[in-house]
């Protein structure tokens, strides 16, 4: 944006170490102070410490997006809007109702199970996108994944066997997406559009033709929880980290090997290399063709291992079109972070956070609840939009190398 | 095979892949008439016989049971009296649906003349309902013509405004249509969950306890024209799909803004050069999209729905098989009529009511619909695979002749 670069020569009048970045974040932080003072264990019964608060976090974020720094002021500004509201809205509600909704412990410990299903799509759609190949079939390998680790763990009697099984089924679906994608040229988004028809097919009719109306077995193995004691002892961290599944470490592994693969290794460069651009690889001597089939492939397995965990790790059982969406929140998440594994973290616990949330309100309102669903797609839609701070995907992204 | 392969094969102008959908949609359209889309279709068909095969029944029956179901055994003139009365009960169902199904296709197929790749005809067609129930069920009294028009009119313009946010999107910022449709997709259908589940703004007053939007007043219903009004009949939105499809042929082929839409969809920056405004072409189009969509909202809850429950709005697929209708009717009038009817059919045929679970579970044949549907699409989306196939197929003797030249 044209006016980041004309406002850096524009004094501020700050001192060297509040550059306006700190002052956006500070900005962010006080709306979202607006919010947190109103609810538990703080507990302000009064609206005028959320509303001056929130109205600080505008002012900041106004100041800021006045000197150049978009993103972040625009952010804060959005905070300090939501601070009020959040904060009228619980000073106006029973303390009782409060209580049983904002348990931050329980909250965040949901918002890991929600996040991790996102995590590993967000992950798999950043291996395939960062090689050039689009990959909207996210919803399928969930799908995909979560149905064939319940029927491999039911098979086989071994958790363990389930989730192999299930992400081998991410990875066949991703291999015809490859098949289409890179080898036959197809059009990329609608080759996985179709994919995710197939998948939604395949896994509910695999489902009735086995498991009927009684749906799937209570007794299926499950993805075993973590139990940390030295952690379990810390009071609140404890209530967070100290028993939690198996996959959620996996995944929040994965997303720094993600890191470090992508950004730190040479068969990282060389994926990223294929994504920006394809034809400057190839006559480097790299096989893009190789590069992107072991990418969506890659994307997959990883996908569906996020499938598996939202199954034989988290509700235990399948039903039809049991991921209603998720593949397009990772998406989503993928888009919001930038096509950074950090960023699409942070974006699934966002939006993982949400999820959380949602799930508690009906305590107050079913259909604001309800209404609650939408808010990642909203946010979504503002994101990419380019309102708050454009997100820029790789070059060759949904192009087919041409070599004549 | 690998990517060089066809590559020699294909002598379409320049083998550089156009760079937008519209222009990869093109080469397909010109790869081979009519024939490429009945293979398309046939080979689907082909491997979810398989699929059938492979649960132990036998696809045969099972295909002549769904078509029975389909009632489009109607056309054939040998069949009983009896079972023309069955018959012409589920081809009236099949038509009901075949309806949206072709405003759907018109959305999808009408963004692909100008480069854009509408995924959102789901939210659009779901806005198209809430409006449509919305104006149905206020304006008690109202004459009977006005309020349907008045029902349609909402329908339309909250289609038309909600592609239209992807199609300014587009225009403005650049941002990608295919994220922001599928967005909205979600945020209709959540919307539309809590505008009519329990204590949302649009519930009805009789029963609290069902998620369910109110009646609509008889006054906006669409008049039924073929068949029983009390068994579903076939209502005159078939009427107004089939002058949609009219409609879409001539804008598109004889007007000045159908010849805008399609010059920005072959390649944006020409038709930039040339005086074409590429942003508000893309702003109309979205919002006609949005519109044709809205409508087949309007065709579905004034036709035979009558109203909507929250568990509809999750399961509905009318937007998403318009992907596939229009994919699979190469964007044109013609072929979004025979596949929206091929799809109608199969949705009919496949229903738990017109099924014999005997020969084959309903259940797992709307499953094996997803899968058919997802393979037309698929087959479609490799255009060149299917080109491949026919111009081999056309061309065999040339190329041998081409070959020992060549040597």
């Amino acid at each position: 944006m044209s006016a980041a670069t004309a406002t850096e020569e524009r004094a501020t009048g700050l001192p060297d170490w509040l550059t306006l970045k700190r002052l956006g974040w500070a900005g962010v932080a006080l709306g979202f102070l607006a919010f947190f003072v109103a609810v538990p264990p703080l507990l302000i019964r009064t609206p005028v410490v959320s509303v001056l608060l929130g109205l600080a976090a505008i002012g900041v974020g106004a100041w800021v997006v006045g000197r150049g720094e978009r993103r972040l002021g625009w952010g804060a500004m959005v905070a300090g809007i939501v601070g009020i509201a959040g904060g009228i809205a619980s000073t106006q509600t029973g303390t009782e109702s409060l209580e049983r909704v904002v348990v931050w412990s329980a909250l965040f410990a949901a918002m890991l199970r929600y996040a991790t299903p996102l995590v590993f799509a967000a992950l798999g759609g950043l291996f395939s996108e960062r090689s050039g190949v689009i990959n909207i079939a996210l919803e399928g390998m969930l799908l995909m994944g979560a149905f064939f680790a319940v029927l491999g763990a039911d098979l086989t009697g071994s958790w363990f066997l389930g989730l192999l099984i299930g992400a081998a089924s991410g990875g066949l679906l991703a291999l015809v997406h490859a098949v289409f994608a890179v080898t036959l040229r197809a059009d990329q988004i609608v080759s996985g559009t179709a994919l995710n028809f197939i998948a939604l097919g395949i896994t509910s009719f695999m489902y009735l033709n086995r498991y009927g109306e009684q749906g799937t077995p209570q007794d299926l193995p499950a993805v075993p929880n973590v139990t940390l004691p030295l952690i379990d002892d810390i009071p609140f961290f404890g209530d967070i980290f100290g028993e939690v599944n198996l996959l959620i470490w996996i995944g929040l592994l994965m997303v720094i090997v993600t890191w470090v693969v992508v950004f730190r290794t040479p068969p990282g460069l060389r994926l990223r290399s294929a994504g920006e651009n394809p034809l400057a690889a190839e006559t480097a001597g790299l096989s893009v063709v190789k590069t992107r089939y072991a990418a969506v492939v890659l994307s997959g397995v990883l996908a569906a291992t996020g499938g598996a965990y939202l199954s034989i790790g988290f509700v235990h059982s399948f039903s039809q079109n049991m991921t209603v969406g998720k593949g397009f929140i990772a998406l989503a998440a993928l888009i919001f972070g930038r096509w950074r594994p950090g960023g699409a973290l942070a974006a699934a616990l966002l939006f993982g956070f949400s999820s959380a949330l949602a799930q508690r309100l009906p305590v107050f309102s079913t259909s604001a609840a309800t209404l609650f669903q939408a808010l990642p797609y909203v946010v979504t839609l503002i994101v990419v939009a380019g309102v708050v701070g454009r997100s820029i995907p790789p070059a060759a992204l949904g192009r087919p190398l041409d070599r004549s | 095979m690998s990517v060089e392969g066809p590559a020699p094969t294909l002598e379409s102008p320049g083998d550089e892949p156009p760079a937008t959908v519209a222009g990869r949609l093109a080469g397909y359209v010109r790869g081979g008439g009519v024939i490429t889309p009945v293979i398309t279709a046939l080979l689907a068909f082909l491997v979810g016989g398989l699929v059938v095969a492979l649960t132990g029944k036998d696809p045969l029956a099972t295909y002549k049971a769904i078509f029975d179901g389909t009632g489009l055994n109607w056309f054939f003139p040998w069949i009983s009296s009896e079972d023309r009365t069955v018959a012409s009960l589920n081809l009236q169902q099949t038509l009901i649906l075949t309806a949206p199904l072709v405003l759907t296709g018109l959305a999808v197929a009408f963004a692909f003349r100008c480069g854009l790749f509408n995924i959102g005809g789901q939210g659009q067609y779901l806005v198209g309902t809430y409006a449509a129930v919305w104006t149905g069920s206020s304006f008690e009294g109202m004459p009977h013509v006005l309020h349907v028009l008045v029902c349609i009119f909402a329908a339309c313009a909250a289609g038309a405004v909600w592609a239209g946010i992807a199609g300014l999107l587009k225009a403005t910022t650049g941002t990608n249509e295919v994220i922001s449709t599928i967005m909205l997709n979600w945020i209709a259908i959540w919307v539309g969950s809590w505008l009519f589940t329990l204590g949302g703004p649009l519930q009805t007053d009789e029963d609290k306890s069902v998620p369910v939007s109110p009646d609509i007043f008889a006054s906006a219903k669409l008049p039924v024209f073929w068949g029983d009004p009390e068994l579903q009949g076939l209502h005159v939105g078939f009427f107004i799909a089939i002058a949609a499809l009219l409609v879409f042929w001539v804008v598109l082929n004889r007007t000045v803004t159908g010849y805008e839409v399609r010059a920005v969809g072959f390649n944006p920056d020409a038709a930039q050069a040339s005086g074409i405004s590429v942003g508000r072409n893309y702003v109309l189009a979205m919002s006609i999209c949005g519109l044709l969509a809205g409508l087949a909202g309007a065709m579905d809850v004034l036709g035979w729905q009558f109203r909507i429950a929250t568990n509809d709005i999750q399961i509905s697929q009318i937007g998403f098989l318009g992907i596939a209708v229009a994919l699979l009717g190469r964007n044109t009038a013609i072929g979004t009529l025979f596949s929206a009817l091929l799809f109608g059919a199969l949705l009919t045929g496949t229903s738990v009511r017109n099924l014999d679970p005997a020969v084959f579970q309903p259940e797992l044949a709307i499953a094996l619909t997803s899968i058919i549907q997802g393979l037309i699409v698929l087959l479609v989306s490799a255009d060149i695979l299917v080109i491949y196939l026919w111009r081999l197929r056309r061309r065999l003797p040339g190329r041998r002749k081409a070959v020992e030249a060549g040597a």
